[in-house]
């Protein structure tokens, strides 16, 4: 749920980076806190990571500027992606404003883009909420690994697996060195800060 | 969830009960906020080493597995948590619907002051809030 501070003139907004396990979504978040200045980003709050996986989730708060008169500020927020996690992922889902859907490119990855994405179909409904209606957008992170040897899935595989029904914008990424993680994160905050702002402030 | 509106009159009754109830007690620092981790109200100390935004979204969470526990126990929700430390202790409240009241204070202050001062804002902050 978005928060509307008429007061102090503030608009909150929840964005969650979804994705399976392993496919970048701490990694993102990472980028941008090292990315922005201090003035516009809060503490990086990183929870019971087990290794290098994210048990519980991942907060970054940021200060996206100003429209209309109010500063908009994001709080970024990350699941853990292993399938057994659930229970968590839908905690942190509880009153989401936007979606970043990361997927993995390893073709042996391919089952878990779609069945995530599906979970995240049904957790969202969980709360009462429909996927098609929210702010959502894909990010088809570890393009470089395509340079590799290692069989990865092309960006038309990944729009064919998960974004015929969603027809959102997708973005080409490379979270561990930057290329893609702002084009994600500027399209994602737009979309839901208008989503909000047309809700509340214009269409009064 | 549906989103929330704050206006600055809201925003200042509540702040006004809690320094009345609670600050004026010698409680710390006093935070509303709701089910997904916002900050609707904060009051006291302004809390130097405390990052009030990593704290609400922590406590929502916190409460959101406490649920968990309380349904395998046969319980619906667990509505107080509380823990102690060495020198601060801090008091969590369901108040009701989505909003959770998070109290911090020292051991100058009792726990039973804070329970029932607590129960007795529980009943106004959710009628100014939520109407």
């Amino acid at each position: 749920m978005a928060l509307i501070d008429l007061g102090r003139k503030e608009i909150h907004c929840k964005i969650v980076y979804y994705g399976a396990g392993r496919c970048g979504k701490t990694t993102n978040l990472l980028y941008i806190y090292n990315a922005m200045s201090d003035n516009d980003r809060g503490k990086m709050l990183t929870i019971d990571t087990k290794g290098d996986r994210t048990l519980f989730f991942d907060l970054l708060p940021l200060n996206l500027g100003k429209i209309s008169g109010f500063d908009i500020r994001i709080q970024l927020y990350t699941v853990p992606g292993q399938v057994m996690y659930e229970a968590t992922r839908k905690l942190v889902l509880k009153g989401v404003d936007g979606l970043v859907f990361v997927a993995d490119p390893l073709k042996v990855r391919q089952e878990r883009n779609i069945e995530s994405l599906d979970d995240l179909r049904r957790n969202i409904a969980d709360h009462g909420l429909d996927l098609k209606e929210m702010p959502l957008v894909l990010q088809y992170n570890k393009r470089d690994l395509c340079d590799t040897p290692v069989p990865t899935l092309s960006v038309e595989e990944l729009e064919q697996d998960l974004n015929q029904v969603y027809q959102v914008p997708g973005f080409e990424a490379i979270a561990t060195k930057g290329p893609g993680v702002f084009e994600t994160l500027k399209e994602i905050s737009k979309r839901t800060v208008n989503y909000v702002a047309n809700k509340h402030l214009f269409n009064k | 969830m549906a989103d929330m509106i704050l206006t600055a009159d809201a925003v200042g009754g509540v702040k006004s009960i809690i320094n009345d109830k609670l600050i004026s007690e010698n409680v710390q620092t006093v935070l509303v906020i709701d089910g997904a981790g916002n900050i609707l109200a904060h009051c006291g100390q302004d809390t130097d080493g405390v990052d009030a935004l990593s704290l609400a979204a922590l406590t929502a969470a916190n409460f959101g597995a406490t649920s968990q526990i309380a349904k395998l126990i046969g319980e619906n929700d667990f509505s107080l948590l509380y823990h102690k430390g060495e020198k601060a202790n801090i008091h969590f409240a369901r108040l009701g619907g989505e909003m959770i009241l998070v109290s911090i204070f020292g051991d100058d202050v009792s726990l039973g002051l804070v329970r029932v001062r607590v129960d007795e804002l529980a009943a106004d902050i959710n009628r100014i809030f939520e109407g």
